[in-house]
């Protein structure tokens, strides 16, 4: 492979880039799904190619392949600097890169079990175990649920000399249980909606999840919420259980701290950020207990940000996002890092695969654990009043990062300390800053986190990324609740 | 790119690979460039090339997939092993039918276990989608046309983002019961977005003819709504009459067609469960499926080879019907719903098996109302409203009163005394569709449109009343 990526830079340098980079990728997946009993799709796929990234005139071109023939590479690497002096036309100045170590490594994501090993009849047991759980609750009215396995092998070589090779793995399990009856869907999902839980790790995820013990509990809660009350509209506390809360996390500091949109690069699609440059260490983006990192290393956790490199060669870093309820940082690349003074790329720079453009992505953007202990129950038990809102139904908040709206699977009203009744269809809503800087109380590390976000788009040709989001229950106070349903 | 006789030849050998009962192979993929900028600049530049063979294999009831990119001998051998290795452990599947050979389907005698034939079942015919002019698309002719997007940028002092893009793609399936289809396509798109100080202008178009596409056009759309939506004032949220621009109207209808599938109604999450034959809507709406419509794009025929029928899905306002893979009418048929859903037969709208979602309508078409009106006649009857360029980020609220979310973006405007008066700020909505499409005053002729959140669809821009915007952003 490196005599592959080898003939792609040669060719380049010789056609006149100043700078190139050649990424080799082996993706291979497996995806097993059930439905009511029976199995939904059982499918593997797998996908080789090679791109070329470079810069001429001082401008980018990419081109991506499936043919590593030596024409086929030396035409690709060719029409990347072809693509490249087309961009020149309209530039309003050169591309500048930070400057970064030429390395050699190789790095492996650490894991037990290869997830590939595990017999796909193994695989299938289990799902239609959890399944024949699900159905045995009357009132369900679907059960799904999934397994997803991946694995992706990289060789990245630059014409700065640097030359990695990476394997990284990750792992999905989840299912959702629905009741319909009357004019109402309730559903309710373990370990969390929309594919469960992911990480970078092997099969010993699935064997952690408890995905059996906890599926009569889930079908039950779901059809039981047809029985609940409606969540009200008004100002409420609210507690958020670790999972809403990663997602809230992703949504409003993971992509308003990606520094290409605040750039304007994303205008058009994912569109821009109120963190203006300007608010770089002067804005106070959330309470004195908020404490952010965006942080790819192994030690953080096994998330779907973490990695021994990025796609562009930097190795993997923390950078802290919010200290102590003050913004301090940005997701950079080594393009963007000038811009707000760095010398050194953050370290955030990823592709979807083999065919894709490598772009700023959140690593592991993880809200850190409170320091004294805490957990759910005590926070819970030290709420006057309130509503805790568990595993995310929908979720949307606009171009700028500023106002949200999510809503929930399940919520729990809260009553001197004690969970009183069931509340059906939760949701909350608010602008980015003033949620954050209503936060009074975070669950410490026992009730701490590291989701996964297997599903993030950002960019143009689409690309989906995982991301890891850390967090443990958190409260926020006199929170706008209910919104969603307002008027209807 | 790949041609259809180097495909079968690739067919023939993987049915020499195979030791299955059946064997289905798909084939997708061709050539994908975008040119994109922002802040006046081509920041970035891609191209690729890749081409995705897919290999379905039975055993007796037993079916599963495998694919790969990799043509070569030891790529196909591995692609059919995986096939044929997952295949032979899964659980037997009685709804499993055998594959449609060629005369199926073309709506002839069927194989299916009922013996009953689709309603109307016949080869598709859609015209041409592939444009040589398309596909000659170079960078250089990319970066020309974006350069020539700055300049409009320039002359009004403002930043422009946006994409061109082109493509040259094909879609075939071959199975061993004799059925193959082979489509080719191309397609250009260019997105614009102007940017000023506080507001911004928004335009999209596609099609797959490039000569049908006017960057230059767009580009001064785009940039007068970012002019005039300039110092945006604050309204209180509230309900509103409501202009949604096509591309707008087909994003947030877009997230209802999802379940205009049998499927749905089997797995009961659709909110048509129960409803199928009812007035849902306004009497002045009908939607069609419709693949040969001159303005659709795709391919006549769905994941099995099935031909892709003309469906109606709202006649006046009345659910008629939902959409059928051929697995999906036949349980349908035996089901406690076969009596409630309208005709049950397979419409060619099916995902390649095996898949839980079962089918969907990509080829959405509203017809044209009797009295169409021009967006500037919509405004100029409007005493009060808000005028909607795009919206974002719409996610479904609840399922069955199909309650969605979602903000306004890239120029949403102020109507008055049927005037557009000024910019306001960004709305949050939470509103029910059906709500929504029993309170369309007005339409405009359909076109092909296209946004971010929705397949792209012939829709018109809509005049809507009592639109629920529930909360106000900060821009």
């Amino acid at each position: 492979m490196k005599q592959i990526a080898n003939w792609a830079l040669n060719v380049a340098t010789m056609r006149g880039a100043s700078y190139a980079d050649a990424r080799i990728v082996s993706q291979r997946s497996r995806a097993l799904t059930t439905k009511n009993g029976k199995v939904g799709s059982a499918s593997d796929a797998e996908s080789v190619g090679m791109s070329v990234r470079v810069l001429a005139d001082g401008a980018w071109g990419f081109a991506a392949s499936e043919d590593l023939s030596r024409p086929g590479v030396e035409a690709t690497a060719a029409r990347a600097v072809e693509i490249a002096r087309a961009s020149a036309q309209v530039k309003q100045q050169d591309v500048r890169l930070a400057a970064e170590k030429v390395v050699t490594a190789e790095w492996t994501t650490p894991h037990v079990i290869d997830p590939f090993s595990i017999s796909v009849e193994q695989n299938i047991a289990l799902l239609l175990k959890i399944d024949s759980e699900l159905c045995a609750v009357a009132g369900i009215t679907l059960a799904e649920s999934n397994l997803n396995f991946n694995r992706e092998e990289q060789w990245f070589l630059s014409s700065e000399g640097s030359d990695i090779h990476q394997t990284k793995y990750s792992a999905g399990a989840g299912y959702t249980a629905y009741a319909f009856a009357g004019n109402e869907i309730q559903k309710r999902s373990y370990p969390n909606s929309y594919g469960g839980q992911w990480q970078n790790k092997g099969y010993e995820l699935i064997e952690a999840l408890k995905l059996v013990e906890n599926a009569r509990r889930i079908a039950e809660e779901a059809v039981a919420l047809h029985y609940a009350e409606q969540c009200p509209e008004g100002t409420f506390d609210i507690i958020l259980d670790s999972s809403q809360l990663g997602l809230q996390i992703h949504e409003s500091i993971g992509h308003p701290i990606e520094l290409d949109r605040v750039l304007g690069m994303e205008a058009n699609f994912a569109g821009t950020s109120f963190l203006t440059l300007d608010k770089l260490r002067t804005l106070r983006y959330g309470s004195e207990m908020v404490n952010v990192v965006a942080d790819a290393r192994q030690e953080h956790g096994p998330g779907l940000g973490t990695f021994g490199f990025d796609d562009e060669g930097v190795a993997a870093q923390c950078t802290p996002i919010i200290t102590n309820g003050l913004f301090t940082g940005y997701l950079s690349s080594r393009e963007t890092a000038h811009t707000i003074g760095e010398t050194r790329s953050g370290g955030t720079l990823r592709a979807e695969g083999w065919n894709r453009l490598p772009m700023i992505r959140m690593t592991n953007i993880s809200l850190l654990p409170g320091e004294k202990p805490l957990s759910l129950e005590q926070l819970v038990a030290s709420t006057d009043h309130g509503i805790l809102m568990q595993t995310n139904r929908s979720w949307s908040i606009d171009d700028k990062r500023y106002n949200f709206q999510f809503g929930c699977e399940i919520g729990w009203e809260i009553e001197h300390g004690k969970r009183v009744r069931m509340m059906k269809n939760p949701s909350y809503s608010g602008i980015t800053t003033e949620f954050w800087n209503s936060l009074d109380a975070i669950c410490s590390r026992d009730e701490w986190t590291l989701w996964g976000t297997p599903n993030c788009g950002k960019g143009q040709p689409q690309q989906v990324m995982g991301t890891g989001h850390g967090a443990a229950p958190s409260r926020f106070r006199a929170i706008t609740v209910g919104s969603a349903y307002k008027g209807s | 790119m790949l041609t259809e006789n180097e495909a079968s030849d690739i067919f023939d050998r993987i049915k020499k690979l195979c030791s299955a009962d059946e064997v289905e192979v798909l084939f997708s993929g061709g050539r994908f460039a975008l040119t994109r900028f922002a802040n006046n600049t081509i920041h970035q530049n891609v191209e690729e090339e890749n081409h995705t063979v897919s290999v379905r294999t039975v055993f007796g009831g037993r079916t599963a997939r495998a694919s790969t990119n990799r043509f070569d001998e030891d790529g196909l051998r591995r692609v059919v092993a995986s096939s044929e290795s997952l295949a032979k452990v899964q659980h037997p599947d009685s709804d499993l039918l055998p594959m449609p050979d060629s005369t199926e389907a073309a709506g002839g005698a069927l194989r299916l276990r009922s013996g009953q034939a689709p309603e109307g079942a016949r080869v598709t015919k859609i015209p041409s989608r592939h444009f040589a002019e398309t596909a000659a698309i170079t960078p250089q002719l990319r970066a020309e046309a974006v350069g020539r997007i700055v300049n409009v940028a320039q002359t009004h002092k403002l930043t422009t983002a946006g994409i061109f893009s082109s493509s040259e793609s094909v879609e075939g399936i071959f199975n061993s019961h004799g059925l193959s289809h082979w489509h080719t396509q191309t397609l250009a798109e260019v997105s614009i977005t102007m940017l000023a100080a506080d507001s911004s202008g928004w335009q999209k178009s596609n099609s797959p003819d490039v000569s049908n596409l006017d960057p230059l056009r767009l580009a001064e759309i785009a940039a007068k709504k970012a002019i005039d939506s300039a110092n945006p004032t604050e309204i209180p949220a509230g309900r509103y009459t409501v202009i949604l621009e096509p591309s707008a109207a087909l994003d947030i209808v877009g997230f209802m067609f999802w379940d205009y599938s049998g499927m749905a109604i089997l797995d009961q999450r659709s909110f048509l469960t129960g409803r199928i034959g009812s007035r849902l809507f306004g009497e002045n709406i009908t939607i069609w499926d419709d693949v040969a419509h001159p303005l659709q794009t795709g391919s006549p025929f769905d994941g099995e080879g099935m031909p892709r029928q003309r469906v109606p899905l709202v006649e006046n306002g009345i659910v008629k019907r939902v959409v059928y893979a051929r697995g999906t009418a036949e349980r349908m048929r035996r089901s406690e719903h076969k009596d409630k859903v309208g005709p049950i037969a397979a419409t060619g709208h099916g995902f390649a098996l095996p898949n839980e979602m079962g089918e969907v309508p990509v080829n959405v078409v509203f017809a044209a109302p009797q009295d169409p009106q021009t967006l500037a006649q919509m405004i100029a009857s409007t005493e009060r409203g808000v005028l909607v360029t795009r919206l974002w980020y719409i996610r479904e609220v609840d399922p069955y009163e199909k309650i969605v979310t979602g903000m306004t973006r890239d120029g949403t405007f102020l109507v008055e005394n049927g005037k557009v008066r000024q910019g306001v700020r960004n709305f949050r909505f939470n509103q029910s569709l059906i709500q929504m499409l029993s309170s369309v005053d007005a339409m405009s002729v359909p076109l092909r449109s296209c946004g971010e959140e929705s397949v792209d669809m012939v829709v018109p821009a809509m005049k809507i009343r009592e639109f629920n915007f529930t909360e106000v952003t900060k821009f």
